[in-house]
C-alpha cells in the first residue's frame, strides 16, 4: 500500500498534472484551429463585450431564464461549483503538501469550513446522481459517460472526507483519494468535464450572436 | 419510455427516402458532411452538454406533453448523439426517425439557448440533422415540394414569371379604386425601398399585397416592387437543409436589390424569410452584413411612425395582445419597436407572459407547418402550452408579425377554441390610418 501511495503522489501525480493541463491546452488551440478553418463565417461574429456581459448573468444565480426556471438545480450547481474549486484549492491538507515539495504555499481555510464545503460537494453528487435516476428528462438522456464523471467527482471528495476524518483505513482511503482526484484531472480535458474548459466559449459565442447580430439577450 | 420509434407518422417522402438507404451509403454520406462543414461548434455541442436536462422546460413540445423524449437534449441525443456514436453508420430507420424529429418536433426557435447554461445551439444541431436528411434524400413530401418550387421558379409556391407581374397589377388595379392615385411601382431603379414579399401572398393573401401599397401610398414614398424572380423572400430550402438552393434563393433576391439600385430592402410581415435574408444565407454567400440593408416591416412600420407618415382616424379600441414571432425576436431583438408600434395603434395591450424574448413559439415555424398535414395534428396539440398562454390574456384580438406564426396561432385558437383572431400589424395600420384621397 505504502508503495502505491509512493506511486500516486510521485509519478502519477506528475503525469496526471502533464495530462490535464498540456491536455487542457492542447484541446483549447486544437478547437480554435478547428474553428477559424471550419466556422470562420461564426466567429467573426464574437464581441467580447457582448460575451462577457451574458456571462455575467450566466454566472449569477438566477441571473438567466434557465436559471430561473429550475431553482433547485440552480442552487446545487452553484454550490458544487463553487465548493468544488474552494475546497481542494484552499485546503490545508493539500497546501502543506505542496509546500514540502515545492515550498509554494498560500493562505488556507479553516479545516471545518474545507470539510463542510467537501461534504456539500458529496452531496451535491448525490442529488445529480439522484436525478438522473429519479427526473424523467435527465434519465432519457443520460449515458454510462454520465455516471462515471459524476461518480468520479463525488468518490474524490467523498474519499478526502473520511480520510479526513479517520474514517476506514486511513492509508488506503488517502491512496484512493490521490488516485479518484488523478483520474478526474486526466477525465477533465477528454470528457463530458471538459465543460469546464469549452463552456466559457461556447456561452460567449452564443452570447455574441445574439447580442452583435441579433439584438437580443440571450439569459 | 416512449422514444421517436413509438409515434413515427407516415410520410410519402420520408418513406420513400429512406426505402432507398443502405447503412453504407448512411456513413459515406455522413461522413463527408462532418468532414466538409461539421466544425467546433457541433464538437463542442456534443461533448460539453452534461445532459442536465434544464432545457425541457425551454420547449414548447415538452411543456405541452410532459414527455421526456421532446425536450431539446432528448430530441439531440435521439438524432445527431447517435449518428456521432455510430460514425453515421445507422439502420436506414434511423434516418426516418431523425428527419421527423428534426423537421417536425423542433421550430428551430432557440428559445433553448435561454436555459441552457452551456449556450449549447440545439437550432443548430437540428439544422445539421435535416442537413444530412436532405443529402440522404429523406425530407417530407410537402416542404420538398416547396424546396422543389424555390428551384424551379426562385419562389415557394410555383407562381410563374407572368402571373407574379399580374398578381401585381390586379391589386394596383383593386386599390385605384379606393387611391385614384396608388401605383405599385415595377423595376423602378433608384427607388428609396423594394418591398418583398413571400409567394404565399401572390397566392392566396393578396389582400396583404394591396393593404402593403396603400401604406407606402399614403406614407407618400419612393418604393418599387421587382416584377422579375427575386420578389419571393421566403426560403424553405433553409429549412430542408438544401443549403445550395437557400443560397440560390437569397442571391437572387439580393442582386435584384442591387440590380434596382435600392437604398433598402423592406421584407413584409414573415419571420422565417427575415432570419434567410438576414442571418443564413448572407453568410452561406460569404457576407459578413448584407449588400443592401433589409428592414423588417415591424421596423419599417416603427419608422414611419416615428417620422409621422402614417396617421390614425382613430385607435383599436379592443384588447389586444402581442406575440413575439422568434425570428425577429430572438433574432432580430425588435420587441421594443414591436410593443411600441403596437401602442400607436391600440388603446389596450394585454401582455402575454412569458414574452419577449422568453415568448413561446408558435409551433409552426421552422418550418414544421410546411411539412403539411400528416404532421398538423400533432403541431397542433404539441403547443396546449401556448394555448393555456394565449387563454390567460382573456382578449379576443391577436397580433403577430410573422405569417407562419399566423398559420399556428389559428391551428391552436380552433383547436383549443380560444375565440381569438389574428392580426398583422399591416391589418391593422391598413384598417386604423388616414387614408386622404380615398373615395
Amino acid at each position: 500500500m505504502h508503495a502505491l501511495y509512493d506511486l500516486a503522489v510521485g509519478p502519477l501525480a506528475w503525469l496526471a498534472f502533464a495530462i490535464f493541463i498540456l491536455g487542457s491546452v492542447y484541446r483549447l488551440m486544437a478547437m480554435r484551429a478547428l474553428a477559424l478553418k471550419k466556422d470562420a463565417a461564426f466567429v467573426a461574429y464574437i464581441s467580447w463585450p457582448h460575451a462577457l456581459k451574458s456571462l455575467t448573468h450566466w454566472l449569477t444565480p438566477f441571473g438567466a431564464l434557465g436559471w430561473r426556471e429550475n431553482p433547485g438545480v440552480t442552487v446545487v450547481t452553484f454550490a458544487f461549483h463553487i465548493c468544488l474549486f474552494l475546497a481542494p484549492l484552499f485546503l490545508l491538507g493539500h497546501v502543506v503538501l505542496l509546500d514540502t515539495f515545492f515550498g509554494w504555499s498560500w493562505p488556507t481555510l479553516p479545516e471545518t469550513l474545507a470539510d463542510a464545503l467537501s461534504i456539500v460537494v458529496v452531496l451535491a453528487c448525490a442529488y445529480f446522481l439522484w436525478r438522473r435516476l429519479a427526473v424523467p428528462e435527465v434519465r432519457f438522456v443520460t449515458s454510462t459517460q454520465d455516471w462515471v464523471v459524476v461518480s468520479l467527482v463525488g468518490l474524490t471528495f467523498l474519499t478526502g472526507v473520511l480520510a479526513y476524518h479517520g474514517l476506514g483505513d486511513n492509508l488506503f482511503m488517502t491512496t484512493l483519494h490521490i488516485l479518484c482526484g488523478e483520474a478526474m484531472l486526466v477525465a477533465i480535458p477528454f470528457t463530458r468535464l471538459s465543460h469546464m474548459l469549452f463552456g466559457f466559449f461556447s456561452r460567449g459565442y452564443i452570447a455574441s450572436e445574439f447580442g452583435s447580430v441579433r439584438f437580443a439577450k440571450d439569459w | 419510455m416512449s422514444t421517436i420509434a413509438d409515434r413515427l407518422i407516415e410520410d410519402e417522402g420520408l418513406r420513400r427516402g429512406v426505402a432507398r438507404l443502405t447503412p453504407e451509403k448512411i456513413e459515406k454520406v455522413f461522413k463527408e458532411l462532418m468532414a466538409g462543414e461539421g466544425g467546433a461548434r457541433l464538437k463542442t455541442y456534443a461533448e460539453t452538454c452534461v445532459r442536465c436536462g434544464m432545457c425541457a422546460k425551454a420547449c414548447h413540445y415538452y411543456m405541452s406533453h410532459k414527455d421526456p423524449s421532446y425536450t431539446p437534449v432528448a430530441k439531440v441525443s435521439q438524432t445527431m448523439w447517435k449518428l456521432l456514436a455510430a460514425g453515421g453508420r445507422v439502420d436506414p430507420e434511423l434516418i426516418y426517425q431523425c428527419a421527423q424529429i428534426a423537421y417536425t418536433e423542433c421550430n428551430l426557435c432557440r428559445r433553448c439557448i435561454h436555459y441552457c447554461p452551456l449556450g449549447i445551439d440545439t437550432g443548430y444541431i437540428i439544422s445539421v440533422v435535416r442537413r444530412l436528411c436532405h443529402k440522404l434524400g429523406v425530407t417530407p413530401q410537402y416542404i420538398q415540394d416547396t424546396a422543389h418550387s424555390h428551384s424551379a421558379t426562385m419562389n415557394q409556391m410555383w407562381v410563374k414569371d407572368d402571373e407574379w407581374p399580374d398578381t401585381l397589377q390586379w391589386q394596383e388595379e383593386e386599390a385605384r379604386e379606393e387611391f385614384p392615385g396608388l401605383r405599385i411601382p415595377l423595376d423602378v431603379e433608384g427607388a428609396d425601398f423594394m418591398y418583398s414579399v413571400i409567394a404565399p401572398e401572390p397566392k392566396f393573401r393578396t389582400q396583404l399585397i394591396y393593404q402593403a401599397a396603400a401604406i407606402f401610398h399614403a406614407a407618400g414614398l419612393s418604393w418599387t416592387m421587382p416584377s422579375t424572380p427575386g420578389w419571393d423572400n421566403s426560403n424553405m430550402a433553409m429549412f430542408t437543409g438544401d443549403s445550395e438552393i437557400m443560397a440560390r434563393v437569397e442571391r437572387a433576391h439580393y442582386e435584384t436589390a442591387q440590380r434596382l439600385r435600392v437604398k433598402r430592402i423592406v421584407m413584409g410581415e414573415c419571420g422565417h424569410a427575415f432570419r434567410a435574408v438576414y442571418d443564413v444565407g448572407n453568410r452561406w454567400l460569404g457576407w459578413k452584413w448584407h449588400p443592401v440593408p433589409v428592414v423588417h416591416s415591424v421596423d419599417f412600420f416603427w419608422e414611419l411612425i416615428q417620422q409621422g407618415r402614417i396617421k390614425l382616424t382613430h385607435k383599436y379600441a379592443e384588447p389586444v395582445t402581442i406575440h413575439d414571432p422568434c425570428n425577429i425576436i430572438r433574432g432580430r431583438g425588435l420587441m421594443e419597436k414591436l410593443r411600441e408600434v403596437v401602442h400607436f395603434l391600440c388603446d389596450n395591450v394585454v401582455e402575454m407572459y412569458p414574452n419577449r424574448e422568453h415568448n413561446y413559439c408558435c409551433c409552426a415555424g421552422g418550418g414544421v407547418i410546411n411539412c403539411g398535414p400528416p404532421f398538423k395534428n400533432v403541431r397542433i396539440v404539441g403547443n396546449s402550452i401556448k394555448a393555456d398562454q394565449l387563454r390567460a390574456t382573456g382578449v379576443h384580438t391577436l397580433i403577430a408579425p410573422c405569417h407562419n406564426c399566423h398559420g399556428g396561432l389559428e391551428d391552436i385558437i380552433s383547436k383549443f377554441d380560444l375565440k381569438m383572431h389574428t392580426k398583422f400589424l399591416g391589418d391593422l395600420i391598413y384598417e386604423l390610418m388616414e387614408k386622404p384621397e380615398a373615395e
